[in-house]
């Protein structure tokens, strides 16, 4: 049983893993750079939601304001920071996201301190009970807005003009453009998406553990690239897979009293495995070299 | 003034400059030092100075000339802080001596070297097969699986929680060995680079295709860049911990491979005395803000570094500022004034 | 004489230190088919991008219908009715016949007229049709090209600049495609063409230019140019 609530957890956060691996995906796999700051985005996202409680005290328009204000943060990063370097050195385009993530990093700080902030007007109480077998409803809750925004989001990738244009941005920019797909925008637009699902992260986040602070997102955001990359960076399934697959394995091994204190170690560890076994990933397509 | 001028102009010094500079200041200060007349706080500030010397000009071997980014730095550092370190606190007792004995300290900086560098080959052999962002992350995974055992294992073997207790060295001389291992940490880079396989690796850096069809041996380069490079980090982690009396976990975290990043970074990637330089800036700057910036303002130079990083890194790369770049940059406006002071000067002689 | 639909005027192109072009000059017509024949590395190709606003010149100027689009983006030349059909066809692998079709329409919001393009390209290439479904990445070659020209044939374009179009077919497939290419101005469109099969290039071109090492060095009718001395010595293999 102990295994089973395990398990159910696991997919719970891996589902928060899964949506913030996709922000990483959607931009390596379009914009063709690691942004490294999404995982920063989330923790914007965190203080958006936390001052609009502050003022409204109701968490829907929280959620709301704390997305309208990451996709523009995402957007504007993308436009001011990232845009500049396009056809730049991938190291170049890596070093200035490390850049952005330090600076949002310690811009917070700046405003909100370093104590941390606790929105408890998310948490949600109670637990679904069969028999012996407890769920608590923030676990329901992720599951079902993951499922839904996983739907929502492969249906706007394969059905919708923007979507298709974005698959064809991210196989080949210049063909696109001949198209007459306009790439600046596309890659925005994918910038947004991701941003979005970042603040929906931070919900999902602050909801199960209500302490707010400037590095919210920093590990949940670099275990999430983890989850994109044993996906197969690039690959929106993969990042699912990818997500669910690292929030198990942690919550299993955080249930094992012996090997609890090392699972950030197992996961990174798992990571580098798969890497060198499979360096594109389980879903990812291989990427050959350009002569 | 113009002698020493003059003396700089030599082709041989001119070569070997930097350490001409380095071992002057280390002479300078390590004779001030030991005749006592350098305050406490200044051997702190030059230790600190050397150390972060190290860690740039050793981090500053795989971003600048092999062209990848390794975000584990301070993992190789947190190696050789804990090994060097642990040797450290049972020799002293073991041995009867002080804190200060050379031969303790020579002992542990092998070992934390070392130990970092069997690290750093078996980082190497992935970064064999990975390259750019994906090297990237495993680097930075291997940091923070390092920290995450270190700090987990049982107590008795680094402390756990609580942090290894470390000897401390007399300040009067740490910096003075620390200088001494920058030296050798210059030395080794430069000849390296100005060496046969300097060249390969830069041309690996530029195309490693080419590099390859010209029949250089990428892989032996990379994991010999890759190992001599851990091996100064875990040097400058052995001094960090004599510097310490309680080594902990926490401070070789990710954020302070970035730290060290953006020295080689503001340093100008690929330069040895840039990136040597500007962790000696950064540091001394750090440690003069530290006491006029408190509490959260303190946050504030990462603001300023990180802006600077940003600002710095556009300029410098952005396609659509090229014709910026070429019209002013730094060769240009010196080329200008030595123009115009060469025409001064010739007005004069006239 | 019919009404000019591209003028290209005293381009200077530049990769790095490196000059591509040197002061090219020339027009296409309403309803022509005009190549542009050289050797590798003449230009040829850099031509196009620069018409097409893929790569910007250093001097000279670009104009589409009287209108100066030197400096428009690419992704906005597509919408003012001139498509580029690239080298390699760089079809979207990894979408479907149908989806990459579609994408050829990008630019326009004609729900009505969009739909009866798409008939009429499926209609003319039923091998396409059949394949509706597929992924681009699993057609042949001579299949992948048919797919790149009814893309372009989707954005409704009144010149068709092709890059290269038999490249890597087999003898049969490049008769195939010249025909289309020809069906192209039979439908009332123009073409500008850089071809490295010379001589099947000027047996369906109205007039051609010749580009060497990034200046234009002959022009004239396609018919002369395939009778000129020079020509057939270093282009046609005779």
């Amino acid at each position: 049983m102990n295994f089973l609530t395990a398990l159910f957890n696991g997919l719970s956060s891996g589902g928060t893993y899964a949506i913030i691996a996709i922000g990483y995906t959607m931009v390596y796999g379009i914009a063709k750079m690691l942004n490294f700051a999404h995982g920063d985005i989330i923790m914007a996202g965190g203080y958006a939601m936390f001052t609009t409680l502050l003022l409204v005290g109701h968490p829907i328009p929280a959620l709301c304001v704390a997305v309208a204000f990451c996709v523009a943060l995402g957007v504007f990063v993308e436009r001011f920071a990232y845009r500049p370097l396009r056809g730049a050195s991938p190291l170049a385009v890596l070093i200035t996201a490390i850049g952005v993530s330090s600076l949002l990093q310690s811009l917070a700080q700046i405003i909100f301190g370093a104590g941390s902030k606790m929105p408890l007007q998310l948490q949600v109480s109670g637990a679904l009970k069969l028999g012996a077998f407890s769920i608590h409803y923030n676990t329901l809750i992720t599951l079902a807005v993951t499922v839904v925004l996983m739907v929502a989001l492969t249906l706007f990738v394969k059905y919708s003009k923007v979507g298709r244009a974005m698959v064809a941005v991210s196989e080949d920019r210049g063909a696109a453009q001949l198209m007459g797909v306009n790439t600046n925008a596309i890659i925005a637009v994918t910038f947004g998406i991701g941003s979005a699902l970042a603040a929906v992260a931070a919900y999902l986040m602050l909801m199960k553990a209500p302490s707010l602070t400037n590095t919210l997102g920093a590990m949940p955001g670099i275990k999430a690239f983890t989850a994109a990359v044993i996906g197969g960076i690039g690959s929106v399934p993969g990042a699912m897979l990818g997500g669910i697959l690292l929030g198990v394995i942690e919550c299993v091994s955080l249930s094992i009293p012996a090997i609890a204190p090392f699972t950030d170690a197992i996961e990174f560890a798992v990571l580098i495995v798969i890497l060198l076994v499979k360096p594109a990933g389980l879903l990812g397509k291989a990427r050959r070299e350009k002569v | 003034m113009s002698t020493v001028l003059a003396f700089f102009k030599k082709p041989f010094i001119r070569k070997y400059a930097n350490y001409f500079i380095l071992a002057l200041i280390t002479l300078v200060f390590g004779a001030l030092s030991l005749s006592g007349s350098l305050k406490m706080g200044n051997q702190f500030l030059l230790e600190q100075i050397a150390i972060a010397m190290l860690l740039a000009v050793s981090l500053g071997m795989v971003v600048g000339f092999l062209g990848e980014l390794s975000l584990g730095h301070a993992g190789f550092m947190c190696v050789g802080a804990f090994l060097g370190g642990k040797v450290s606190a049972i020799l002293v007792p073991a041995l009867g001596t002080n804190a200060n004995s050379i031969l303790v300290l020579v002992i542990s900086l092998l070992v934390g070297g070392l130990s970092a560098a069997v690290f750093g080959m078996i980082i190497g052999l992935p970064a064999l097969r990975l390259r750019g962002d994906y090297l990237a992350i495993v680097t930075l995974a291997f940091g923070e699986i390092v920290r995450n055992v270190v700090m987990n294992l049982p107590e008795q073997l680094f402390g756990a929680t609580l942090g290894l207790e470390t000897p401390r060295f007399d300040r009067k001389y740490l910096f003075i060995i620390a200088l001494i291992a920058v030296l050798a940490c210059l030395a080794v880079t430069q000849n390296l680079m100005r060496s046969k396989h300097g060249r390969a690796i830069i041309s690996i850096k530029d195309n490693e295709i080419a590099a390859r069809a010209m029949g250089v041996d990428i892989t032996k380069y990379k994991l010999f860049v890759f190992t001599i490079s851990s091996f100064f980090a875990g040097v400058a982690g052995v001094l960090y911990s004599y510097t310490q009396s309680r080594l902990q976990t926490p401070t070789f975290d990710y954020n302070y491979s970035i730290e060290i990043l953006v020295m080689v970074v503001l340093g100008g990637m690929g330069s040895i005395n840039g990136a040597a330089l500007a962790a000696a800036l950064i540091t001394f700057i750090n440690f003069k803000l530290q006491t006029v910036l408190t509490g959260n303002l303190s946050v504030l130079q990462n603001v300023i570094y990180s802006l600077i990083l940003i600002v710095i890194v556009i300029y410098r790369n952005a396609p659509g500022l090229k014709a910026f770049r070429e019209k002013y940059n730094l060769a240009v406006l010196l080329q200008k004034l030595k123009g115009k002071r060469a025409e001064t000067e010739e007005k004069e002689d006239a | 004489m019919s009404e000019q639909i591209l003028k290209v005027e005293e381009l200077n192109v530049y990769y790095g230190m490196i000059q591509a072009l040197r002061g090219i000059s020339f027009e296409v017509n309403r309803g022509e088919i005009v190549s542009l024949i050289g050797a590798n590395g003449a230009g040829k190709t850099t031509t196009l991008h620069t018409i097409t606003g893929l790569i910007h010149p250093k001097s000279g100027h670009v104009s589409y219908k009287g209108q100066d689009i030197t400096h428009i983006p690419a992704h906005k030349i597509v919408g003012m009715g001139m498509v580029h059909v690239p080298e390699g066809r760089r079809i979207f692998q990894g979408l479907s016949v149908y989806d990459n079709l579609l994408l050829g329409s990008y630019s326009r919001k004609d729900k009505e007229e969009i739909k009866r393009n798409m008939e009429l390209v499926l209609t003319q290439f039923p091998r396409l049709a059949e394949r509706k479904n597929q992924l681009a990445g699993t057609l042949s070659g001579g299949e992948q090209q048919m797919l790149a020209m009814g893309r372009a044939l989707l954005s409704n374009p009144e010149l068709i600049v092709l890059d290269e179009p038999s490249m890597g077919l087999s003898p049969l497939l490049v008769g195939e495609v010249f025909e289309i290419i020809k069906s192209f101005r039979e439908a009332g469109k123009t073409v500008l063409l850089v071809e490295q099969n010379a001589k099947k290039a000027l047996a369906i071109s109205d007039r051609a230019y010749v580009l060497e090492n990034g200046v234009i060095t002959m022009s004239g009718k396609a018919a002369e140019l395939a009778d000129d001395e020079r020509v057939r010595k270093a282009y046609l293999g005779a």
